[in-house]
């Protein structure tokens, strides 16, 4: 089976809003002093479904990330737990990318480099928040997807995927080739080896330019971006001794206010 | 809009829920009136699906718009992206809208990519705020970014239809006004089975215990810290001497504590209560995107620092373990002593 795993690197999502800060010349996030960017959390995610086929089945797993140089970072994480090769999608003119002009780089990406079965995403990656290059890949190919995945079965010859429904979820048989996109459900991505961090330190990873891949015109333009305001809520601590004089007063506030 | 007389439609894709119009597409319906009547367009709302009851449509009429188109044959009975995504295809030829928008719900978010790709349009997801630009004449399109730390605001100025997804509860729906009169056109794709090119083999709904998150007014919100399917059993109780419903992080339901269907937040449900009590849970940014408009927040946390108390209005800081049987048992001397201010207001 060739699977193909499209990640992203993006600032920590998990910096506190307090430390939050935008580059008004850029129209980026700035990162914090000593932060790294990391690999999109539901891409690792979509990373470890891979793994979890290849596990059973004999499957060769290739990353592709568009991004800058440091994206070599994310690529080699992703090799270290256990993917076979990656590429890297750079060039200045793949920089102001939206979804639409990302989603057609990668496709062609993946039509380049010729024989794929499945390909996964990400539900979502955690900069623009998006939602929408998978889907957008698997048009570009003409292939069907399949989204918010949380379950991936390979038996005999049929695919049979979970995913998530508002209230529940449903089983669907696809066939291949397909993309799906992967939700946090599917289960935490493993950890590297001291020997896999090793050699994938070593491997080759080749870059593809505007040489290999004609970027496409993005489609939306980003006319502003600012941080909102919250109206920051002043909190009212409940102070008492012990937690159960907390719990009492608590209710009692509650109360006072109608709203229990 | 764009001076193309053939793109003077704002077309909606609605949602039925049980057969009766979703809210949020009554939301839909209140922003798609203000950018029809900018544009002097008209407001049309499509829905898809199998035996749609008459009422829909005058429903939706009466919500604010001016035409409604009726999609229903056997093979839209249940969702299916490609299905869906070809019978709006075939209605984006026919109808040409200049702007189509969808609700940022479990249909929405999967249909809206697939089809902006296949119309070969700019889509934005999950926005808070939908205008016309002033200079442009495009639909600016307003939405959280960096898992809501920033907005961002984005115009297409390629592709037609201007494409976006609404998120849930940000619009009040208008009021209805049954005196509305429209029109109803009932529209056949003409397609068959081999559409679906992916087979469901299974639905499964989940069952909730006590009141729908959605609508609920009090929830009972878990993190990480609560640790185990246990924990979750406590909260369940809380909420339900309060005719709550319980709510999740990220965490519990990657942990399988509780069923994927609690999550609040930007992956997960957009709620609205006027009461929501987090307890252990940080109160990361993209969690606190799932918490609309007025609530009251309360947070238990037993680490000071916090970002949920940045945004709480009552705070506890100590281990919920020793908080939450206390608050239990005071919550139901309280209720059994009736309801706030003497009537059942609270009672939904
Ligand atoms: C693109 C993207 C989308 C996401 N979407 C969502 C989403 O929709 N919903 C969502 O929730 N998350 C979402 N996340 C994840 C989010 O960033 C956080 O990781 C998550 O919300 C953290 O959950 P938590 O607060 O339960 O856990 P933590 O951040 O680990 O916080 C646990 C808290 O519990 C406290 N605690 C521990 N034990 C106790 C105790 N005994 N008593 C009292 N307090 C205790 C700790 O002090 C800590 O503050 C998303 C992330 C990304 C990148
Ligand atoms: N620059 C990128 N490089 C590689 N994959 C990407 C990139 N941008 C998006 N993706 C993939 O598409 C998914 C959805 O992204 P988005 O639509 O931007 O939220 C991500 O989770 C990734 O799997």
């Amino acid at each position: 089976m060739n699977i193909v795993v499209c990640v992203k690197e993006i600032p920590d999502p998990e910096i506190p809003a307090s430390a939050f800060r935008l580059d008004p010349e850029s129209k980026r996030a700035i990162l914090p002093g000593g932060r790294k960017l990391v690999i999109s959390d539901y891409d690792e995610r979509a990373v470890e479904a891979a793994l979890k086929i290849k596990d059973s089945l004999d499957s060769k797993i290739t990353v592709l990330s568009l991004g800058r140089e440091s994206a070599q970072d994310i690529i080699r994480h992703c090799l270290a737990m256990g993917c076979d090769e990656g590429i890297l999608l750079s060039d200045p003119l793949f920089d102001d990318s939206d979804s639409f002009a990302t989603a057609f780089v990668l496709a062609e990406a993946i039509k380049r480099k010729g024989e794929f079965d499945l390909i996964l995403c990400g539900r979502q990656e955690g900069e623009w928040d998006a939602g929408q290059v998978g889907s957008g890949i698997a048009e570009l190919l003409g292939i069907p997807s399949v989204t918010t995945v949380v379950n991936i079965e390979i038996r005999g010859g049929r695919v049979v995927m979970e995913r998530l429904l508002w209230d529940g979820h449903e089983i669907v048989e696809v066939p291949l080739p397909a993309l799906a996109t992967v939700s946090s459900e599917i289960g935490e991505p493993r950890y590297p080896t001291f020997r896999k961090v090793r050699e994938a330190s070593k491997k080759e990873i080749p870059v593809w330019t505007s040489q290999e891949i004609t970027p496409a015109k993005p489609q939306n333009r980003l006319l502003s971006l600012f941080i909102p305001s919250h109206g920051e809520g002043k909190c009212e601590f409940i102070e008492e001794t012990s937690p159960e004089g907390k719990a009492t007063r608590l209710a009692m506030t509650l109360r006072e206010a109608k709203l229990i | 809009m764009d001076r193309n007389m053939d793109r003077s439609e704002v077309v909606i894709v609605g949602e039925l829920e049980e057969g009766k119009i979703a809210s949020i597409t009554a939301e839909l319906l209140t922003v798609g009136r203000t950018l029809a009547d900018e544009l002097n367009a008209t407001l049309s709302t499509v829905f898809v699906g199998n035996q749609i009851s008459p009422e829909v449509a005058s429903e939706a009429i009466s919500l604010g718009g001016d035409k409604v188109y009726i999609i229903d044959t056997p093979l839209f009975k249940d969702y299916l992206t490609d299905t869906y995504v070809a019978a709006l295809e075939s209605l984006d030829r026919e109808v040409k809208p200049g702007i189509l928008l969808l609700g940022h719900t479990t249909l929405g978010r999967d249909l809206a990519p697939s089809l902006a790709f296949r119309l070969k349009t700019g889509l934005t997801t999950d926005c808070v705020e939908l205008s016309i630009d002033a200079e442009t004449g495009c639909l600016r399109k307003t939405k959280p970014v960096y898992g809501g730390n920033a907005w961002a605001t984005y115009v297409c100025d390629a592709g037609h239809p201007h494409m976006a997804t609404l998120r849930a509860k940000v619009i009040p729906p208008l009021k209805r006004d049954a005196s509305r009169k429209g029109e109803v056109v009932h529209f056949d794709p003409q397609l068959d089975e081999a559409t679906a090119r992916v087979k469901v083999i299974d639905r499964v709904r989940e069952e909730m215990p006590g009141a729908r998150l959605e609508g609920a007014n009090i929830i009972v919100c878990g993190g990480r810290g609560i640790g185990s399917p246990e924990g979750f059993k406590q909260l369940e109780e809380l909420a339900r001497i309060l005719n709550g419903a319980v709510g999740c992080t990220r965490i519990p339901s990657d942990n399988k504590w509780v069923p994927a269907s609690y999550q609040i937040g930007l992956t997960g449900k957009v709620v609205s209560p006027s009461l929501y009590i987090g307890m252990a849970l940080s109160g990361a940014s993209q969690h606190l995107a799932g918490i609309s408009g007025n609530t009251t927040i309360v947070a238990v946390n037993k680490d000071p620092e916090a970002n949920i108390f940045s945004r709480a209005h009552y705070g506890v800081i100590d281990d919920y373990q020793k908080v939450l049987p206390a608050l239990i048992e005071e919550c139901r001397q309280l209720r059994s002593s009736g309801s706030p201010g003497g009537d059942d207001k609270l009672e939904e």
